[in-house]
Formats: C-alpha cells, sequence, structure tokens
C-alpha cells in the first residue's frame, strides 16, 4: 500500500508516520491504495524516497536501517540533522516501514554505517537536499549559493536575508534524483554528528513509554501461541482440537503441514491451550552424541570454499625450522533475547501487516506474502523495535508465525514465543572447528599459515524468498537452503574475508593484489560448510569471532614457542597500519608488560590465584573496522574459575559518529563476550535441545562482578565510516584465553571455557608442558 | 472469569479475567502498561519485574487473584517522562539502556533495595541484582547509575 506518500504530503502537508501502532492501523485504513508493482515502490534513487520537508519545517527522514537498540536511530537521527543543517529535535526518523521506507534489505552485519553512513543513500541523500535546499535560496535571494548558510533550517545570506526550508519547500516534493555528487559536509564542521548526543530513546526507556514490539495492542486483536514439536526433526502425526474445547476463548486450532499453533481470545487462554493440546508427533531421527560432536564434523561431506592459496605452503613447511598444529572448537551460541520474540499480523482477504521486530523489513514482507499466498505489494511490514536480538533470533520466525494464524483466522494476532520455544529453535550461532598449522623460521617469523575450518549451517536468513531456513517456514513445508557438498574452485577474485576465516597476518595475495593486514606471504585458508542439525544463523560477529578466538590464540601460541612478546610478535607480522595502530593503543592504554608469556612455567604445587594478561586485535572483515582488546584475568586454580578483572580496548571505526554510544556498544560487546567465553554454550541430549531456558543456558546476571573496562576511541575524520558494534566481541574470547595462558601456561582451546576444562588444560599443562602445540615439531 | 480489583500506579481498575491469569498479562493486555515485559515467564529474568508491598514481584508469575488490595507499581509509576523519578534521571544521565528490554527488573529492584536498605553495601546490591539479567550486557552504566542513585539518597 504506497500509503501514497504523494496524497499525505497534499493533503496534510506533513509525511509523519507515527510510531504508534493504533495510529498505524488507522492509517493503513485510510491510506489503502493500489500497490506499485516493483518490488519496492520506494525508489532509492529519488530525493523524496529519503527526505521530506513539511510545511512547518520538520524533516522527516526515512531509512532502511533499524534500530536494534544498538543506537542507530540516534546515530541517523544526528546524520540527518548535521547534513541537511537542521536543529536534531526536528528531524523525524521513520525506520523500516515498507510503506513508506526505502528497502535497505537487512539491518545486520555491522554495515548500518558504512552503507548510510558515508557516499551513498541516506548520507548522500540527506546532502542533496541541504545542496537543493541552497540551489532554491538561489533563486529566492538572489545571492549565489557559496554566499549562503544553511543553520538551523534557515538559509541566511551575505546580505542578512534568510529564509526558511518551510518557505522553500514546505510540503512539496524536492522532485530530483540523489545526487552522486553532492558533497558531504566535512567532519571538521560537524556540530551534531560526531558528537556524544544523548540517545534520544533513553527517556522513554527509563520511564516506561517506550513502545516495543511486545506493546504492540490493534484493535480486535486476538492472542496466539506456538505448539513446536517436542524433538528435532519430529513430524506432526495428529492433533486432536478436542483437547482445548474445555478452555474458554480458544478460537481455533491452527494447522498447517507440521506447523500447529492455537488462537485464543487473551493471552493466558492461548498459553493454557499450547500447553494442553493434545499432538502426536512421529519421531525424529535423533541427535549426534554433543560429546563428539565437533571433532565429527571434520567428517561430513562438506561445501569447500578455498579462501586463498599461495599454492606453496606445504614447501615452506618443509623447509620450516618448527611447524605448530592446534585445534580450537567454539560451540553453537544463542541470541538468548531477554525478551521471547513477538509479532502482530493483521491479515485481510487481500492484504496483511504485520508489525515485526525483523532486522529485514523487506525480506520478511516477501515471505510473509509467500506464506499467504499474497503478491509481496499486498503486504505491509512495519518495523517496531523488540529486545536486543544480536543477530537473527526468533523475531523471523514469530512474525511468520503471526501471519499464518491472523490467516488462518482473519482477524489480527499477537504471537508471543515462550522462553522454549525461543530458545529451543532459534538459529543458533554457528558451531566452528578451526585446524591451524604454522611454519618458523630460526629467526622466529613465521612463513607459511595453513588454516582449515568446519562450519556447521542450516537454514540462517529467509532472505527475500527462503522461509524455511527459520522454524516456521521449514515447520510449514519448505526446505532450508541446502548446503550442497562442493569441491573448491581456485580462488580468482581479490580476497573476501567476510567471515574472517582468514587470519590478520597473512598477505591475502591473488594475482599480486594483497588485501590482507598482514605479511605472511606463503598462505592457504580453506572453509568447509558442513549441515548442521540445528539451525543457524548471524550472531553477532558471526563465524568472525569464532575464527579470530582460533586465530588470535594460536597467534599467541607461536609467540610463546618463539619466547617473543604477544604484542611485539604481532607487530612483526601485520602491515595494515589500523590494526598496528590499535594495537599500539590498547597495548599503551593497558601499560603492557613486554615480556614473553606465559609468565612463569606451570607448577602442579601453585595454589591460589594467579593472574595474567592476554590480547588480540582484528581488522574486522578485513577493513570494517579495528580493535585490539587487552584482557587481565584471575584464574582460581583449585577452582578453575576465571575472573577477568580488567578489558581495555582500542577502537577506529573511522570517523566516530556518536562516541556515547560507541562507547556504550564496546562496553556491552566486551561483557556479551564475556558471558559467551565463559558460559554460554547450547546442549543437547538424543532428540532435543535441552538448553531451553537461563538456568540451562548460562548467562551472567546483573549482580555478577564485572572487570573494569577502559575504551580508548581512535578517531579518523578522513576515512569512510566502518562498522562498531562487532569488533569488541570478536575479541574477548581470545583475549581472556591468552590471559589465561599468561597465568597459568595452560592453554583452552574450545569454549566457553568452563572450570571443569579450565582445570583439564592446567592438568595437561603440568603433565604435558610441549603440548602447547599440539603435534609439536613435525621435523 | 470475573471482576477482580486492581490499583495500579495509583489507579484503580476492575479486570475481567480468569482469576488465575498472570498479573504480567493483565498489566500488559488489560491496563496496557509497557514497563513490565515478558521475557521467559519463569522469574528467571526480571523483565517482568513490578513492587508489590515494597517487594520487587516477577508478575509472569504471579496470578492476578494473589494480588489484593495493595497498590502495584510498574516502571511507568516511578515517575513520567517530564519528572522521572530520580533513579529513572540517574540512568537517564549515564545513559544505563541499549536495547531496554530489561529495565523494569533492573530500575525497580535497585530501588526496591536502596529503600529498605539506604546504605547497602555492594555486595548486598549485587546479590539483589543476582536474578536481573540484562542481555545487551550494559553492567557498567547500570551499575555506575545506581550507584549514583545511591549517593543522592544517602546525602
Amino acid at each position: 500500500m504506497s500509503l501514497s506518500r504523494r496524497e499525505f504530503l497534499k493533503n496534510s502537508g506533513v509525511l509523519i508516520v507515527s510510531f504508534s501502532a493504533t495510529g498505524l492501523t488507522g492509517k493503513t485504513a485510510v491510506a489503502q491504495g493500489p500497490f506499485d508493482t516493483h518490488r519496492s515502490h520506494i525508489d532509492p534513487t529519488k530525493l523524496d524516497s529519503w527526505i521530506a520537508v513539511a510545511a512547518d519545517g520538520t524533516v522527516t527522514a526515512y531509512t532502511g536501517k533499524c534500530d536494534l537498540g544498538q543506537g542507530m536511530f540516534t546515530a541517523q537521527t544526528q546524520l540527518v540533522a548535521e547534513e541537511i543543517c537542521v536543529p536534531i529535535e526536528r528531524v523525524k526518523l521513520i525506520q523500516c516501514d515498507t510503506s513508506v521506507a526505502p528497502d535497505q534489505g537487512t539491518t545486520s552485519g555491522s554495515q548500518s554505517t558504512p552503507t548510510n553512513f558515508n557516499s551513498e543513500n541516506l548520507a548522500q541523500a540527506a546532502a542533496t537536499a541541504r545542496e537543493a535546499l541552497i540551489a532554491l535560496a538561489v533563486k529566492r535571494l538572489g545571492e549565489p549559493a557559496n554566499q549562503l548558510t544553511p543553520s538551523g533550517g534557515v538559509i541566511t545570506g551575505k546580505n542578512g536575508r534568510s529564509i526558511t526550508y518551510a518557505e522553500l519547500i514546505g510540503s512539496k516534493r524536492f522532485d530530483i534524483p540523489v545526487s552522486a555528487t553532492a558533497k558531504r559536509r566535512q567532519p571538521a564542521q560537524w556540530a551534531v554528528l560526531g558528537k556524544a548526543v544523548p540517545s534520544l530513546d533513553r527517556t522513554a526507556l527509563m520511564t516506561g513509554q517506550f513502545e516495543f514490539m511486545h506493546n504492540v495492542r490493534v484493535p480486535g486483536m486476538l492472542h496466539g501461541r506456538v505448539v513446536r514439536p517436542p524433538e528435532v526433526g519430529a513430524t506432526l502425526a495428529s492433533v486432536d482440537e478436542n483437547s482445548v474445547k474445555h478452555i474458554p476463548g480458544v478460537i481455533k486450532v491452527v494447522v498447517r503441514n507440521n506447523f500447529v499453533g492455537v488462537v485464543a481470545e487473551k493471552q493466558s487462554q492461548a498459553v493454557q491451550a499450547a500447553r494442553q493440546l493434545k499432538v502426536r508427533w512421529n519421531p525424529g531421527a535423533g541427535l549426534p552424541a554433543q560429546a563428539t560432536y565437533y571433532e565429527s564434523l571434520r567428517k561430513q561431506p562438506s561445501r569447500d570454499t578455498l579462501i586463498i592459496d599461495s599454492n606453496e605452503v606445504e614447501k615452506q613447511f618443509a623447509g620450516a625450522s618448527a611447524v605448530f598444529r592446534a585445534t580450537y572448537v567454539y560451540p553453537y551460541q544463542m541470541h538468548g533475547s531477554i525478551g521471547a520474540s513477538c509479532s502482530v499480523a493483521d491479515v485481510k482477504a487481500k492484504q496483511a501487516t504485520v508489525w515485526s521486530a525483523t532486522q529485514s523489513a523487506y525480506p520478511t514482507r516477501d515471505i510473509v506474502a509467500k506464506l499467504l499466498g499474497l503478491p509481496a505489494d499486498s503486504v505491509r511490514v512495519i518495523y517496531v523495535r523488540g529486545s536486543g536480538c544480536y543477530g537473527l533470533n526468533g523475531a523471523d520466525a514469530v512474525s511468520f508465525d503471526a501471519a499464518i494464524l491472523s490467516g488462518a483466522v482473519g482477524r489480527p494476532v499477537r504471537v508471543q514465543l515462550s522462553r522454549q520455544d525461543e530458545m529451543a529453535w532459534e538459529n543458533f550461532g554457528c558451531g566452528v572447528v578451526v585446524d591451524q598449522r604454522v611454519g618458523v623460521d630460526e629467526k622466529g617469523f613465521i612463513v607459511a599459515w595453513d588454516c582449515e575450518n568446519w562450519v556447521a549451517s542450516r537454514g540462517s536468513r529467509p532472505g527475500y524468498d527462503r522461509p524455511g531456513n527459520v522454524i516456521t517456514g521449514f515447520l510449514a513445508g519448505f526446505e532450508p537452503e541446502q548446503v550442497t557438498p562442493r569441491a573448491a574452485a581456485e580462488p580468482k577474485e581479490e580476497l573476501r574475508n567476510r567471515g574472517n576465516a582468514a587470519p590478520s597476518y597473512i598477505a591475502g595475495c591473488v594475482n599480486g593484489n594483497c588485501r590482507g593486514a598482514g605479511n605472511v606471504r606463503s598462505e592457504r585458508v580453506m572453509s568447509y560448510t558442513v549441515v548442521s542439525p540445528f539451525f543457524t544463523g548471524p550472531l553477532r560477529s558471526p563465524e568472525r569471532l569464532q575464527n579470530t578466538f582460533a586465530h588470535e590464540c594460536f597467534m599467541d601460541e607461536i609467540s610463546s614457542h618463539v619466547k617473543a612478546d604477544p604484542v611485539a610478535f604481532r607487530l612483526r607480522h601485520l602491515r595494515d597500519t589500523r590494526v598496528i595502530d590499535v594495537l599500539k593503543a590498547a597495548a599503551e592504554a593497558a601499560n603492557w608488560e613486554t615480556r614473553p608469556s606465559p609468565r612463569a612455567p606451570a607448577d602442579v604445587s601453585r595454589k591460589g590465584t594467579v593472574n595474567g594478561r592476554g590480547i588480540a586485535c582484528v581488522a574486522y572483515e578485513g577493513n570494517n573496522g579495528y580493535a585490539a582488546l587487552i584482557a587481565e584475568v584471575d584464574v582460581d586454580l583449585d577452582t578453575g574459575q576465571i575472573h577477568p578483572t580488567k578489558f581495555t580496548v582500542a577502537l577506529d571505526c573511522g570517523p566516530i559518529s556518536n562516541p556515547d554510544g560507541l562507547r556504550n556498544q564496546s562496553e556491552g560487546g566486551i561483557l556479551q563476550g564475556m558471558s559467551r567465553a565463559l558460559f554460554e554454550e547450547v546442549s543437547w541430549d538424543d532428540k532435543r535441545v535441552t538448553s531451553t531456558d537461563w538456568e540451562t543456558y548460562k548467562s551472567f546476571y546483573l549482580g555478577f562482578e564485572i572487570p573494569k573496562i577502559e575504551v580508548k576511541l581512535i578517531n579518523r575524520p578522513d576515512v569512510p565510516a566502518t562498522g562498531a558494534g562487532e569488533t569488541a566481541i570478536t575479541l574477548v574470547a581470545a583475549a581472556i584465553d591468552n590471559a589465561v595462558f599468561d597465568a597459568t601456561g595452560a592453554r583452552l582451546r574450545q569454549a566457553p571455557f568452563t572450570p571443569d576444562r579450565v582445570r583439564d588444560a592446567l592438568n595437561v599443562a603440568v603433565n604435558e608442558p610441549r603440548s602447547t602445540a599440539r603435534g609439536d615439531h613435525d621435523k | 472469569m470475573s471482576l477482580i480489583p486492581l490499583r495500579v500506579n495509583g489507579l484503580k481498575h476492575d479486570v475481567d479475567v480468569d482469576q488465575s491469569t498472570p498479573l504480567l498479562f493483565v498489566l500488559n493486555d488489560e491496563l496496557g502498561l509497557r514497563g513490565p515485559k515478558f521475557g521467559c515467564g519463569m522469574a528467571q529474568c526480571g523483565a517482568c519485574t513490578v513492587i508489590l508491598r515494597g517487594k520487587v514481584v516477577r508478575s509472569c508469575v504471579m496470578p492476578v487473584s494473589a494480588v489484593g488490595q495493595d497498590e502495584v507499581t510498574t516502571l511507568e509509576g516511578l515517575g513520567t517522562p517530564e519528572q522521572p523519578h530520580p533513579i529513572q534521571q540517574a540512568f537517564i544521565d549515564e545513559g544505563a539502556a541499549q536495547c531496554g528490554f530489561c529495565l523494569s527488573g533492573v530500575i525497580l529492584t535497585a530501588k526496591a533495595v536502596l529503600d529498605e536498605k539506604p546504605n547497602a553495601s555492594e555486595q548486598e546490591m549485587r546479590e539483589a541484582l543476582g536474578g536481573v539479567l540484562c542481555r545487551c550486557f550494559t553492567h557498567v552504566r547500570m551499575l555506575r547509575a545506581i550507584r549514583k542513585y545511591a549517593e543522592t539518597r544517602k546525602a
């Protein structure tokens, strides 16, 4: 429903979409018009698709990148205020409503800032708008553009005459394309962007007024719950609808293939019905044993990707003075959003509206259309913020649940997942196994690095056409994207390190074009994707965290073997100045003591607490953010417990949009990384996932004793903006592991670092002191 | 179903729900309150926290019939955007939120502890927050805001 922006502008003079769900329903009803036929009726090449100036001079901006609770609402509002030169209070930002916002795909992968803050999209549109306003003022004020100054929504000339944006264009369309040559305001001029503007949502949040997805209520709304299978792979045998007939308020039991749900008048009735509904299931095929699962990944048929290959690593290994090997294991982990996911759908005969906390408004629109058999442009998806998602949590699946249930009853239905629905069936962060092999010369330089990883994968984001990539679509009869085994082809294009499969220390050369951050020219990185029994999907720093854990720990192992200081050893193998700078900045801020690790050899007679420090660094995705992190930890040798005492992080994300928001993200990312490194692990038995609540999936609480955190920001106004929300978390497991090694001489090669694993590693370190790199010297 | 009298944030209501309905569903669905939220439904995370008889209660597991005549206070009952309660103001000043979904548990638990014991030690505060979850891990700022509020209470 094109909500007819045009009509809106003409009639009301103000193009504002309220955040209130009930308000939206009303407007939806009014604005039901014919749909345009192309995928998005919002043409991103037109300025009017991004920016509108109302009759009162208020600027409304439309973005396809939404705030997931990480500050993008505030930062994008700052950006628009800065480029158009209006006070931030006069900017209204509309996020990810498919009836009015451009299709920017999915808000993910630390891509919002690179996409919208550089020389395209929202930033470029806002710059175009400013230049267009100045061009209009040239005509009205009769002065050349270079004598006009835009500020506070007013353009003033040298002669003192001025004119407001409202007078220039208020409630009218620009009717021009987004200019590729419009000039962004220079960081040195910035008055709003780059400043620590307090997050715009905070007062509403703290006073309980903020409307989350979970708060959306629409008139006539019913409540739904889903009944997921009791075990992985189970299929539906039969449903006894009579088993819930006695529950007051039950409207309908909905079955579609293996999808089962209930709809009731009230939420508690839906909960009761979902619990009491008698469903018979055919058992699934069973699950592989968790204890040997990760080791078994390398035996599976795989889809192979050769990321880089100098084709001579074996020769280098043969000539190396020592070769080291180690295997690292990182488990499946959950997004574990604190709010079990929720959505509201209102499906009518020929159209549907879905309120969703999805990161993917337009893709969700297309999937919902597919599930309902409607044309995509008959579906409107309205983004409403949910609890922090950290990636593909249950938000997409529950939106599909709501659409199916509403479609079955013809009334609006709100679906709230239970904690178990959320945790047993979300798309987990992948389990990853990494085999490392490095050769060094007699001077302690790395001469070859060979690395292979196995990534267990099933499903992922549904995109525009894969409902089966998440549980609801799968149950409703759609297959997930298949992992088709395939041998690797030779890498032909330049190094792409989106998953950080390649360590920062390799040169990354293809046909003489070297895009790696390091200087190790003998290099081979192979990635094997194998089929996972569980659904998987992006979880904050997807694969990047797992791979970086393996690289940064192994780098530490090698530096210990050659008796080099871990910082100095890294510097020796890096050539990307931005990684080098964050590494040095972190070391300086933490008063890094230059010496090899471990501090002292492992000693079986030692008792009590020992402490150590460890470092890790990364060029995130090769070039999308740079960070170095130092962890200081205490290790209780008796209990095997690790207590991080301090983290020092140095970050470079180019020009900083909001230093307060960046600090907030970094502090949170570090502690989330600490929870994942120390506690979090998906568990299962022979049939089903067994980590389905906060007692079986451990995440540390607010009462947990937390370390000090020091954040050093390196602002670089002269380069493009990169992502920043995923860099710090990428390093935490490695930095902690390296600090434990420094303190004890014990090397942890499997996360999370539970006390049992720490005690096992301590025993190994004491009994087999040369085992720190398994396989040790090949020659 | 029967009409159940309920006092919430200074207002009286009669709600027409089954007696066993969790208080949280009544607050959200019948009264349209946004502060307390469904996180786990098992009293494990704190997102649904409200204050009743001076104590924090997990409203997701409390049947509405157990509330009785006493006043229920939710996060929006503490203060308003125009006049936030001092502990809310401390959280605003510190920017102590990311997604903000957990705030009912965080703010109301800290407030209840300090109401009962204005000089509560760090250890006592940690114990009280031992069942409050924030998955964005905004711990640094939240604890700073709580300390700041505690200081103003002592002064």
